[in-house]
């Protein structure tokens, strides 16, 4: 056995050595592998911090009651006496007063202008009750103030202020048919709520015409555990034909359609391009061993066996790959990680997410390299292996 | 021929196609090469030299008839046997070194003792011993590029012999040498020969090469004619 560790890693130091001498065949398939990595990995860091946005926003402890079958927000409606009987119902945890917390929500869709293209935008005006950043978990107000109730006031998410434009704090900004200040800006750890407008939701129905009805009822539970008795009572109550369900698992169908489709572009085009490079990997492998032809011959007339040559040839392949699959992975980081962008969301508005690329997106990359530099690999190996020693040493 | 043959062919033909048409190299061909000869091969071009050192050294296979190499029948192994039998019994030295350029000369040397079980300071030890003998132990750490021609061919000869083989298969080794550096590699192999007893087959086509082999067999439409070009 140690003999043949011996020759294998002869050959492969042997094969590793002679690389320069090929060095731009071997570092197109590099560059090739990389580019075609850095797709995959831009996608995948997309689809995944979009993900991470809205799953970071779902707590599993508060439950959220829409119209009965609608998939979002904006799609739903809950009347004044629903919101009444819901925050009657069981399970729904108290405030310091004695009042269950609970929030009525308005959601809106108002216009605002991308700080970076100047181009109009789908923004979420939420109108949130009294207890809206209680009822939530990790709201801070991060500069200014919370809204006074029944103003013309709003706080705005930070990432909203920061991609949108005239959502500075203390300026003046429309919305629908009035003017509303900028009173503060919250943070929501990272959460979706980042990309939104909050003001009091009485003043938002009054001032968008929509009295009687709201959107959406949020309650903070007294524990996950409660949501099925708060479920049971909604069902067994024929006035309250809503959906409940954790905000945790509302997020993550909202995020699920979106992710599936940045996935669902990303992973065709990244395999299409592998195709690409493989072409690049299989031209410069058999480049390799057509250079190498005659040492190949003459290690095996000395006694190597074709499994050495075989190996050999093999990881010379699966080491541009892996060297080009972790560029890409390096380039990816560098370019787009923690790159702020927005996108339509389940509502029609704007979600406000950053790219990240997490350990295992790097690992799916660099498993795609792998793939590339041993399918690359694999047929020149084979020639390698069983090339004949005497037209080897021919040239 | 002798029963204390080294190697040893009986009837062996060797033939090879060309389009329709199929040509014989050898037909029932007989050699007996007994241990410590040093054997020249000449003949014209196309004659099978070459084919016959591929032949002695398990790259090649016969279409009829036997070959054996110290005892062992070589003809019909499998390519492992093959690989085997070449690492334990064969030195082959190439008309152009065949050297690995980017390893140094002790690493070149190295290579068919990593078909062994010796350890790195035992390896280290033959190296150093055959590139001695070749008169390179003070360039072992020297890559190809860094040689003349002969000094390659030196270092191709320690590589050959690091592993003591039964047998050492030069083919036209001064071939790509001149006149001067040609007689040192010849005289190297002739003291193989003589002091260590190393039998030789070495393919030529120069008579005053031919003539440092103890004898001189020429090849010419598939049958050997011995000749006496020592004297």
């Amino acid at each position: 056995m140690r003999p043949f560790l011996l020759q294998v890693a002869a050959v492969t130091l042997i094969n590793l050595k002679s690389i320069p001498q090929r060095f731009w065949l071997s570092l197109s398939t590099v560059v090739a592998v990389a580019l075609v990595v850095m797709v995959l990995l831009t996608f995948l860091a997309m689809s995944y911090g979009f993900q991470k946005t809205l799953s970071g926003t779902g707590a599993a402890d508060v439950a959220i009651a829409l119209r009965g079958g609608a998939a979002a927000e904006i799609n739903s409606a809950v009347t004044r006496d629903q919101v009444r009987l819901i925050e009657e119902g069981p399970g729904i945890d108290r405030g310091a007063d004695g009042r269950p917390l609970t929030s009525a929500e308005l959601y809106l869709v108002v216009d605002g202008v991308k700080r970076s293209t100047g181009t109009k935008a789908n923004l979420p005006l939420r109108g949130v009750g009294r207890d809206g950043a209680n009822v939530r978990k990790g709201i801070t107000i991060q500069a200014g103030r919370m809204f006074a109730p029944g103003s013309n006031e709003v706080v705005v998410g930070k990432s909203l202020a920061s991609e949108f434009a005239g959502f500075d704090l203390g300026q003046t900004v429309k919305l629908g048919t009035s003017q509303w200040t900028v009173v503060g800006v919250f943070t929501a750890d990272g959460g979706v709520f980042e990309s939104e407008i909050w003001a009091d939701a009485p003043a938002v129905q009054s001032l968008f015409k929509r009295e009687n009805y709201f959107q959406t009822v949020r309650a903070r539970l007294e524990s996950p555990a409660a949501l099925a008795s708060l479920k049971q009572y909604v069902e067994s109550d024929p006035r309250l034909k809503l959906d409940v369900k954790t905000e945790q698992d509302f997020y993550a169908e909202q995020s699920g359609q979106t992710t599936d489709l940045i996935q669902k572009l990303g992973w065709p085009l990244a395999i299409a391009m592998a195709f690409g490079a493989l072409a690049g990997a299989l031209n410069t492998m058999y480049s390799s061993v057509a250079a190498r032809a005659v040492e190949i011959a003459t290690l095996r007339a000395i006694g190597f066996g074709g499994t050495p040559a075989f190996i050999g040839t093999l990881v010379e392949s699966l080491l541009l790959s892996v060297i080009g699959g972790i560029i890409g992975a390096v380039a990816t980081w560098l370019i787009f990680d923690g790159f702020t962008t927005s996108t339509l969301g389940a509502s029609f508005t704007q979600v406000v997410f950053s790219f990240h690329l997490s350990p295992a997106l790097v690992l799916q990359g660099v498993g795609l390299a792998l793939v590339v530099g041993l399918v690359g690999g694999l047929f020149p190996a084979i020639r390698a292996a069983r090339q004949p020693i005497v037209a080897g040493l021919a040239g | 021929m002798s029963d204390h043959a080294l190697v040893r062919l009986e009837g062996v033909t060797k033939g090879f196609v060309k389009g329709q048409e199929s040509i014989a190299i050898f037909k029932a061909l007989d050699l007996a090469i007994p241990t410590g000869d040093f054997v020249a091969v000449m003949g014209p071009s196309g004659s099978g030299k070459t084919t016959l050192l591929n032949l002695l050294g398990g790259i090649d296979h016969v279409d009829a008839g036997a070959i054996t190499v110290a005892g062992q029948r070589i003809d019909g192994l499998s390519e492992n046997a093959l690989a085997r039998y070449r690492a334990a019994n064969v030195g082959f030295v190439f008309q152009f070194y065949n050297l690995m350029p980017m390893l140094t000369a002790a690493q070149n040397v190295e290579l068919p003792l990593l078909l062994t079980p010796l350890k790195k300071a035992q390896r280290r030890t033959h190296v150093e011993t055959a590139l001695a003998v070749v008169g390179l132990a003070d360039r072992a750490k020297h890559y190809p590029r860094e040689m003349s021609g002969g000094q390659q061919q030196r270092v191709a000869i320690a590589r050959a012999i690091v592993s003591d083989p039964k047998i050492l298969l030069c083919d036209e080794p001064t071939g790509d040498l001149d006149r001067a550096t040609a007689d040192e590699i010849l005289g190297v192999l002739q003291t193989l020969n003589r002091e260590l007893g190393k039998t030789i087959v070495m393919v030529t086509h120069d008579p005053a090469a031919a003539r440092y082999a103890k004898r001189t067999l020429h090849l010419d439409k598939g049958q050997f004619f011995e000749k006496d070009l020592a004297a």
